[in-house]
């Protein structure tokens, strides 16, 4: 294998990611097993050439993710991935990487919940995800990929990411798309060159001051300053939206949906298609910052009369589609829960349903 | 008694260090802690190391260690500061990284990253200050908190039956062939703090030849959680804490290496 070529090939989801992090250039790689994504760190274990990355299976994922915060503190390129139970114990130590502003990659391979739940695939994570996890006022950059090629590219913008904001990045995906394969096309090793950041603790060069990576700000006054600079860093962080749009344009029902729930909701679509319901589907790609703004102008929309929110959980991101609508559509939801895959054809009924009642009313 | 102690001849630090910052210590009078900051600075500065080092200062009362120490530092969660320095040790392999930890960081909420940072043998020197209390939080009982001693959460004394002994962390992980090089010692004189030094000279130099874990634990007082005098606190330490935490070396090297100790 010639890593520095592009290269496409037929993989596993986990395993794209885990080689996309090999060509991405970590420094190092810290996890511990937990299904649905195991293979990362096996994959890593066994592929990462001699001269890369140091690849270490922790204890816990409480120790992984307090060795990312080192390994990211010292200036280095690092990454952790861990499904739902292990991401909840990360939780502690991804408050203090958001707080000392240390930038790194976390990969949730969501599976179902609550507990130790099931190892099926789940986004019952989302709430975790974009809305904290943690303690304090601090936010992660979250990708929702919805393909392994997407599971690839993500690796290397979360990183851009992650180096521009000095912010962690959540890639989260769940347990089908960690496991399923597809073809994919592995950018060439090389292709997002790092630079040693200057507040990385290496070693206090004698014509400079210390360098001190910390979240402690024992004075509130302080402690406030240092949340406004977050805050406005999270603003900025605003720019890097993402949604893709498909038949929205003469859409009377839009469906709302991200990952997995994105591809069996495209399908829906089609099915609705063909049955002369005018369908369209909005995919938040970036979950925080959320595309608001997209789904507000779908609610102006004169054809849009209904929303349907598709999920793998009881209903969370349903919360941030009715703050963008705003009561200016109805906004109804659909999900399966606990490892539960929804079908296109529930999906198409649902959609019947919504758009029958509709014209019943009008 | 209290003279003797701050006469000139038992001056066992330089106070004009450039491996310290010269910020003064917010510690209680009499607090181990500060005593414990300048003989690790003064190693490092002996070494001439201050550029290659990287420090991770703990939750507890040494939780600003970094506005003393004037070396590259992280500041870790509770009871992580070894998983932290594994982290830092892993992607900088050719600096010097040291932990600095009390006991409830240590020995309570991060028992699990203690033992497995010294079972992978991780090339760090960690610090261990053993007052035997949790002290920044006010004095409640810790792990190592001697039985019968009275705490804000053991107001009656330490109950061995619901609580369990003081944990001799120390000892176990001497036994994990990770572990190059485990010594207790204290700073409750001139010359145990001249030992502390010579340890802590020998913990960056076995560093130096990647021999592992170096495992320094250092008895310590708390005058303000113990309630007592800083002098009265240091007599204390050495009729009780030591007769349960004898000082010494656990673990030596199969063959020490001789190091020239100014
Ligand atoms: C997760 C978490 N739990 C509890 C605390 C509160 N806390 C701060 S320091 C400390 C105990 C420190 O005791 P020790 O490690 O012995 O250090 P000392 O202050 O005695 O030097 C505790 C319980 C915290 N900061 N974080
Ligand atoms: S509370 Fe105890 S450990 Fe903390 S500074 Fe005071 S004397 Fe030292
Ligand atoms: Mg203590």
């Amino acid at each position: 294998m010639n890593r520095n070529e592009s290269e496409v090939r037929l993989m596993k989801g986990n395993e794209a990611m885990a080689e996309a992090a090999i060509r991405v250039g970590i420094h190092a790689y810290f996890g511990y097993p937990i299904t649905p994504q195991s293979e990362v760190l096996e994959y890593l274990m066994e592929e990462m050439p001699e001269d890369g990355g140091v690849v270490l299976q922790a204890e816990s994922e409480v120790a992984s993710i307090n060795m990312v915060y080192g390994a990211a503190g010292a200036g280095t390129r690092v990454m952790t991935s861990s499904s739902s139970p292990g991401i909840s114990l990360m939780q502690e130590g991804i408050s203090y990487i958001a707080a000392a502003e240390l930038p790194c990659l976390i990969v949730n391979v969501n599976r179902g919940g609550p507990g130790l739940g099931t190892i099926q695939p789940s986004q019952g994570d989302y709430f975790q995800s974009v809305k904290g996890g943690g303690h304090g006022d601090y936010r992660l950059l979250v990708l929702a990929p919805n393909s392994v090629q997407e599971m690839v590219d993500f690796v290397f913008e979360g990183f851009r990411l992650a180096e521009k904001y000095r912010n962690p990045i959540l890639l989260l995906a769940d347990g089908a798309l960690g496991q399923m394969m597809e073809k994919v096309e592995l950018p060439p090793a090389g292709s997002l060159p790092h630079v040693v950041p200057e507040w990385a603790t290496r070693g206090k060069a004698a014509n400079r001051s210390q360098n001190i990576v910390t979240s402690l700000h024992i004075e509130p006054e302080n402690m406030e300053k240092v949340n406004i600079h977050l805050q406005a860093k999270y603003e900025t962080m605003k720019v890097e939206v993402r949604s893709e749009s498909l038949n929205t344009e003469d859409a009377e029902i839009v469906l709302v949906a991200y990952g997995l729930s994105a591809r069996i909701a495209e399908k829906a679509c089609d099915l609705a298609r063909e049955k002369g319901i005018r369908a369209g589907l909005l995919r938040p790609i970036t979950l925080f910052p959320y595309p608001e703004a997209a789904i507000g102008a779908l609610a102006e929309s004169g054809n849009v009369e209904n929303f349907l929110v598709l999920e793998m959980n009881a209903g969370q991101m349903v919360e941030d589609v009715r703050l963008a609508v705003n009561g200016r559509k109805p906004v109804h939801f659909y999900g399966r829960m606990g490892g539960m895959i929804p079908s296109p054809e529930d999906v198409l009924h649902e959609i019947e349903k919504i758009v029958e009642h509709s014209s019943v009313k009008a | 008694m209290e003279n003797t102690m701050i006469s000139c001849e038992n001056l066992v630090y330089d106070n004009h260090m450039h491996t310290l910052t010269g910020t003064a210590f917010h510690y209680c009078p009499g607090c181990g802690h500060g005593v414990a900051h300048k003989v690790i600075m003064e190693v490092v500065q002996e070494m001439g190391i201050q550029e290659q080092t990287v420090g991770v200062a703990p939750v507890g009362c040494s939780v600003f260690a970094y506005h003393y120490m004037n070396v590259d530092m992280q500041e870790a969660a509770h009871g992580r500061a070894s998983a932290v320095a594994t982290g830092i040790r892993r992607v900088l392999p050719d600096k010097f990284v040291f932990s600095y930890q009390g006991d409830g960081d240590l020995a309570a909420i991060g028992t699990a990253e203690t033992i497995h940072t010294v079972n992978r043998g991780e090339n760090i020197l960690m610090i261990f200050v053993n007052n035997g209390i949790y002290g920044m939080t006010g004095g409640q009982m810790a792990p190592t908190t001697l039985a019968g001693a009275v705490t804000s959460t053991s107001p009656r004394g330490r109950d061995i039956a619901v609580s369990g002994s003081p944990i001799k962390i120390t000892d176990m992980l001497a036994m994990l062939p990770g572990a190059y090089y485990v010594t207790r010692q204290s700073i409750h004189n001139p010359n145990a703090v001249r030992k502390l030094k010579k340890a802590i000279r020998l913990g960056f130099e076995y560093q130096k030849l990647k021999k592992g874990t170096c495992f320094i634990e250092v008895v310590s007082n708390c005058p303000s959680g113990w309630k007592m005098t800083p002098v009265e606190s240091m007599k204390w330490m050495e009729e009780n804490m030591f007769p349960y935490y004898p000082l010494g070396d656990i673990k030596l090297p199969a063959q020490p290496i001789p190091v020239n100790n100014n």
